[in-house]
């Protein structure tokens, strides 16, 4: 069990981040505890979503940038839909996934990695390329391939393209990242 | 023949789930739904995107939206929902003029705003109609139990997608029920599936696939019909990995709604794919069939 000092920790300027980015007020949060009670991946979290909005309002950055919770949420939007004070709750937790980043913070690497290689990929071929995305995980991850079984199952029925669907207009896709990285570092 | 809608297949729709698109295309040209392809689509970004960056996930949106606002037409339709909530989240973002500016900034042509999504499925029961459907009904699915699986963002959150009930949506089983399939009342319609976490941690969805597989076998279904391709994938292609974590020896077929249609309307068996999944829903369709009368 973490002890959180929660007065020498609240960190004022982040609940005001959190909020601007956003766009819902943490405070409106009553602690009800709908939104864990209807998260699938409550089972699979270090902190619960109520605790992560908890937190978030105690202004415990560290606490909450640090935990797996906010890398395994599949935006499922349960609780956005059932939170009684119409917070956007998966929005909060997409944008601790953002702040996170920007701190260099990823408590489940391997989610990280496989995003960014879809990523890498759309900006290379303008389309997501299925068969790159999984090689270019596994390089990174340094991974056998967990899904090796899963192969003779779809490449015999022409699945996964072995060659990349490259877009006429990829330059236009890659400009779009290229214009983002631009504007994220100034 | 109603107004044209452009069509957009997304990046699964031309590998893992080719079938989705070529039964989706076959049902709605049968059904007098005119797709237009929009050219040189790109990928909406999915989940990685908005995990990354609100604003970067708008453009990688915006761009195909403004590709189809191009080609005069004001609204596009895409058969998976993951898509679908990028399209409509980019179009909700950018009502806000300084977000809009943000995105713009990062495309080669802005984008104005004024072409609505929509889900293949809302097209097919709002444009086409459950009648016009019901009388294009060739071979009824007479004796066949379906659970109806609509995953966790088709309809949620309710005031984005507009669309259904975001608790207990009802559309491809009144889809089905109008196919003359018996829909049985699936009470895990909107649970996740596990979503994209296949590849990084297929221990989350041997779990929630595991509990949907338990649930249609529970209620005696004979196979759970969908309208995700990552839905499709987990509950389908990793059959086997979940019966291996869980213990189970489920063989539940897991098509796709529209290829269930394309049964119904008699579309040649190439367009519908059967042979594309890996549980081969077949057998056990040409039995309940059979026991028809
Ligand atoms: S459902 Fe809403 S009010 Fe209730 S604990 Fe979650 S965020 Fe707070
Ligand atoms: S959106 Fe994320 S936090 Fe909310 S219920 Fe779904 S998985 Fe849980």
């Amino acid at each position: 069990m973490n002890i959180i000092n929660l007065t020498r920790d609240h960190d004022e300027d982040f609940v005001h981040r959190v909020e601007e980015e956003s766009g819902q007020k943490v405070s409106l949060c009553y602690q009800c505890g709908n939104c864990t009670a209807g998260c699938p991946y409550t089972f699979a979290y270090d902190i619960p979503v109520s605790q992560i909005m908890r937190l978030v309002q105690m202004g415990q950055k560290k606490t909450v940038l640090s935990s797996k919770s906010i890398w395994l949420c599949a935006t499922c939007e349960s609780c956005t839909t059932r939170c009684p004070n119409n917070i956007d709750v998966a929005c909060i937790m997409d944008v601790l996934r953002h702040m996170a980043r920007r701190e260099g913070l990823a408590a489940v690497p391997q989610v990280k990695t496989f995003w960014d290689s879809f990523l890498d990929s759309v900006r290379a071929h303008g389309r997501v390329f299925e068969m790159g995305l999984l090689i270019n995980y596994v390089t990174k991850t340094g991974r056998f391939w967990t899904d090796m079984d899963l192969g003779p199952k779809i490449l015999p029925k022409g699945k996964l393209a072995l060659k990349p669907h490259d877009i006429q207009g990829k330059e236009h896709v890659a400009r779009i990242f290229e214009r983002f990285d631009r504007e994220s570092n100034s | 023949m109603s107004e044209a809608i452009a069509y957009y297949p997304g990046c699964s729709g031309l590998g893992t789930s080719k079938e989705y698109d070529t039964s989706t295309r076959a049902v709605c040209a049968a059904l007098g739904l005119s797709l237009v392809d929009i050219p040189d689509w790109s990928c909406c970004g999915s989940t990685p995107a908005h995990t990354k960056d609100h604003t970067l996930s708008a453009a990688l949106s915006a761009r195909n939206l403004q590709l189809v606002s191009d080609m005069g037409l004001k609204a596009a339709a895409t058969p998976c929902p993951s898509c679908l909530t990028n399209l409509r989240t980019a179009n909700h973002r950018i009502e806000g003029d300084a977000f809009k500016a943000k995105v713009n900034k990062l495309l080669d042509d802005p984008y104005g705003g004024d072409v609505n999504a929509i889900s293949v499925l809302q097209a097919l029961v709002e444009t086409v109609g459950l009648d016009t459907i019901a009388s294009a009904v060739r071979t009824p699915l007479k004796g066949l139990k379906v659970a109806c699986y609509y995953g966790c963002i088709m309809n949620r959150p309710p005031e984005l997608m507009a669309f259904d009930d975001c608790e207990n949506p009802m559309a491809m089983d009144n889809i089905l029920t109008a196919l003359g399939a018996t829909v049985v009342p699936f009470p895990l319609k909107v649970e996740c599936c596990g979503a994209s976490y296949g590849i990084p941690r297929p221990d989350v969805v041997a779990k929630l696939s595991g509990k949907l597989l338990e649930a249609a076998a529970g209620l005696d279904a004979d196979m759970i019909a969908v309208a995700c391709p990552l839905c499709q994938m987990n509950l389908d292609l990793r059959q086997g990995q979940i019966n291996r974590a869980m213990g189970t020896s489920y063989r539940t077929p897991v098509p796709y709604f529209t290829q269930l249609m394309g049964v119904a309307l008699n579309i040649p068996d190439a367009e519908i794919g059967f042979g594309q999944l890996n549980v081969d829903p077949r057998p056990v369709l040409s039995k309940a069939l059979s026991g028809a009368d």
